[in-house]
């Protein structure tokens, strides 16, 4: 529980793209393997200095997203270490059968990067929202999904991934978010998650931006004297059973938190965990079954409850107090 | 070199191998499998630099069947090349083969798991790029349908191919003008195909697609503008070499009946001692 940020106080302005494209490009000047693919989405993936200084390793596709996804295959079964950075609606969608087929079933070793996801692209809408892509990924055999908290976190994945040797769809956000950690001095694994506060009344399992949320919703349980156990499942497959398992066990009450459908994500992924292994009561909270409200990422996590005030609420419900 | 006449008779051989198969198994693609062993053929015994033991070499040529479908002219090939055990091929489609009805990358020299259409010519963008990065002398061929080309991702690949100056990229279509519905021209027009793919930036070659001695002559004089890639537009009869499965778009993927079979063998083995 070391470097964990109890309160969000970092003033962070760092969005976990820049993050992605930082890490890779240093990565990428010692390991010329290394390639980045875009779909006429540099900018948008921060992946401008990269291309100027490593142009080299920067496979330029165009919108053209199931080409994109099948020329990082080929690229991977020839040796290349492929990493595409593409929104995270379009690559978790238009290319889902390249992904399932060209990626997973091939057994070839390409790293999905779906930017701008969730909610962040805000005013955009429907289109451009991707609330679904957890579901989809998740389902397909052979493919690891993850999403980091905050940059401390997306830094600790990406150099993990160098040499993790299984496909990964990791989707992170547009928008800078405040910090879940003080640093990146800490041990990160995949597939382990981390108790970012220990508690004994209910267990927070949140991923990505909503561990921060998370935490947050601790520290006022904290301050009405119930004790919140925060899990950051910054890997969704494979899921950490065990940790679910302990925490069902330990605090026999659940709430999932996760920027993405209540129907087929972290929620989903817990509850098949806990119903299976040690029932005890859930709450899933997310986005509802509808096109999400347009706004700004807080603004649209007040609306669907995805807040401090709501969740500790709930908790409290669920406590009986 | 090799010779003409082992070519026609390595074809025709490959013939009766997978009516054998498709018959055993009760399923297949029959058609079009008839359709491109002339094109397997002169590639695996006339033009591809591979070593059925060493699958993996780096500076292998890559061979991808994006019309993963007709595959039991692949199997009989790759079997016939040493991949794997000959006797294999009676497993096809049996319970947990992994000789199945698609493309499958457990089988030594099979590249990438295909089936679903138009993922083929992007993969092999793919391994064309990675062996202009890596300096490798090494080609890539990709086989497509000619109904394959109402996939919208076929296009996608194409306009990368000549934006990356692919000239180690050498695209096929077994163009026999059929689909599992009927006509292609009626299904879903994709004439003028040659044109097409000229406008995408590619140099075009038609060929006859069951010669396979004027397969192999027009494979190797490849690349035929330097920095292009290459389509070579083959012109196959589907069902070719078994009179009743010649341009009948039911043999898609029709099973012979024993009655069927018997002729077929019968026409195929009778086209072997003609080849003497």
């Amino acid at each position: 529980m070391n470097n964990v940020a109890l309160k969000a106080n970092s003033g962070n302005k760092i969005a976990n793209r820049k993050v992605v494209s930082d890490t890779l490009l240093g990565l990428a000047n010692v390991n010329k393997d290394i390639l980045v693919l875009t779909s006429d989405s540099r900018g948008s993936a921060s992946m401008v200095p990269f291309a100027e200084e490593l142009p080299d390793q920067l496979v330029e596709v165009g919108i053209a997203e199931q080409n994109l996804v099948g020329i990082a295959a080929g690229l991977a079964a020839s040796g290349k270490k492929p990493f595409v950075a593409s929104p995270a609606c379009f690559l978790s969608m238009r290319s889902i059968e390249q992904i399932k087929v060209d990626v997973a079933y091939s057994r070839t070793n390409v790293k999905l990067i779906g930017i701008s996801g969730g909610v962040s692209y805000g005013a955009l809408g429907m289109s451009h929202h991707s609330v679904q892509d957890l579901a989809v990924t998740r389902a397909i055999p052979g493919l690891h999904v993850m999403m980091p908290a905050d940059r401390h976190e997306t830094k600790k994945m990406i150099e993990a991934l160098i040499d993790y040797d299984t496909p990964v769809y990791l989707r992170i956000g547009r928008n800078p978010v405040e910090d879940s950690y003080l640093n990146d001095d800490y041990h990160f694994e995949i597939g382990k998650a981390v108790t970012m506060k220990e508690g004994n009344d209910i267990t927070i399992i949140a991923t990505g931006e909503t561990v921060r949320v998370a935490l947050d919703t601790a520290e006022a349980l904290q301050n009405d004297g119930v004790s919140c156990r925060v899990l950051n499942m910054h890997t969704i497959k494979p899921l950490d059973e065990a940790a679910i398992i302990k925490a069902a066990k330990e605090t026999g009450r659940i709430i999932t938190m996760e920027e993405h459908s209540i129907y087929g994500g972290l929620g989903a992924a817990v509850s098949e965990v806990v119903s299976q292994n040690q029932p005890v009561p859930m709450k899933i909270i997310g986005i509802p079954d509808e096109p999400a409200i347009t706004g700004k990422t807080p603004e649209v996590f007040n609306h669907y409850g995805i807040s401090a005030a709501n969740v500790s609420r709930i908790a409290k419900q669920m406590i009986g107090n | 070199m090799v010779d003409d006449l082992f070519l026609k008779r390595k074809a025709a051989q490959i013939r009766k191998d997978l009516i054998k198969m498709i018959y055993e198994a009760g399923t297949g693609h029959t058609g079009s499998s008839l359709s491109n062993t002339d094109i397997l053929t002169a590639l695996y015994y006339g033009v591809m630099n591979v070593d059925p033991k060493n699958p993996n070499w780096e500076d292998r040529d890559r061979y991808v069947q994006s019309k993963g479908h007709a595959v039991e002219s692949y199997w009989a090939v790759l079997a016939d090349k040493g991949f794997f055990p000959k006797d294999e091929l009676s497993t096809f489609s049996q319970f947990n083969s992994r000789l199945i009805g698609h493309p499958n990358n457990k089988v030594p020299g099979v590249e990438m798991n295909t089936g679903a259409l138009g993922h083929g010519l992007s993969i092999s963008v793919g391994m064309a790029l990675a062996a202009k990065m890596d300096n490798k002398a090494y080609r890539v061929y990709t086989l497509m349908g000619d109904g394959e080309q109402a996939e919208g991702s076929v296009w996608e690949a194409a306009m990368s191919a000549s934006q990356y100056k692919l000239d180690n990229l050498i695209g096929i279509i077994d163009r026999n003008r059929l689909q599992i519905t009927g006509s292609t021209s009626d299904v879903m027009s994709n004439e003028p195909l040659d044109e097409k793919w000229r406008s995408f930036g590619w140099e075009v070659v038609e060929v006859d697609g069951n010669d396979v001695v004027e397969l192999v002559n027009t494979f190797k004089k490849a690349p035929y503008a330097s920095g292009k890639p290459t389509l070579v537009l083959a012109n196959t009869v589907k069902g070719k070499g078994v009179s009743l499965a010649e341009n009948v778009a039911g043999w898609h993927h029709k099973v012979p009946s024993q009655e069927e079979y018997e002729q077929a063998m019968g026409e195929l083995t009778k086209q072997l001692e003609v080849l003497q």
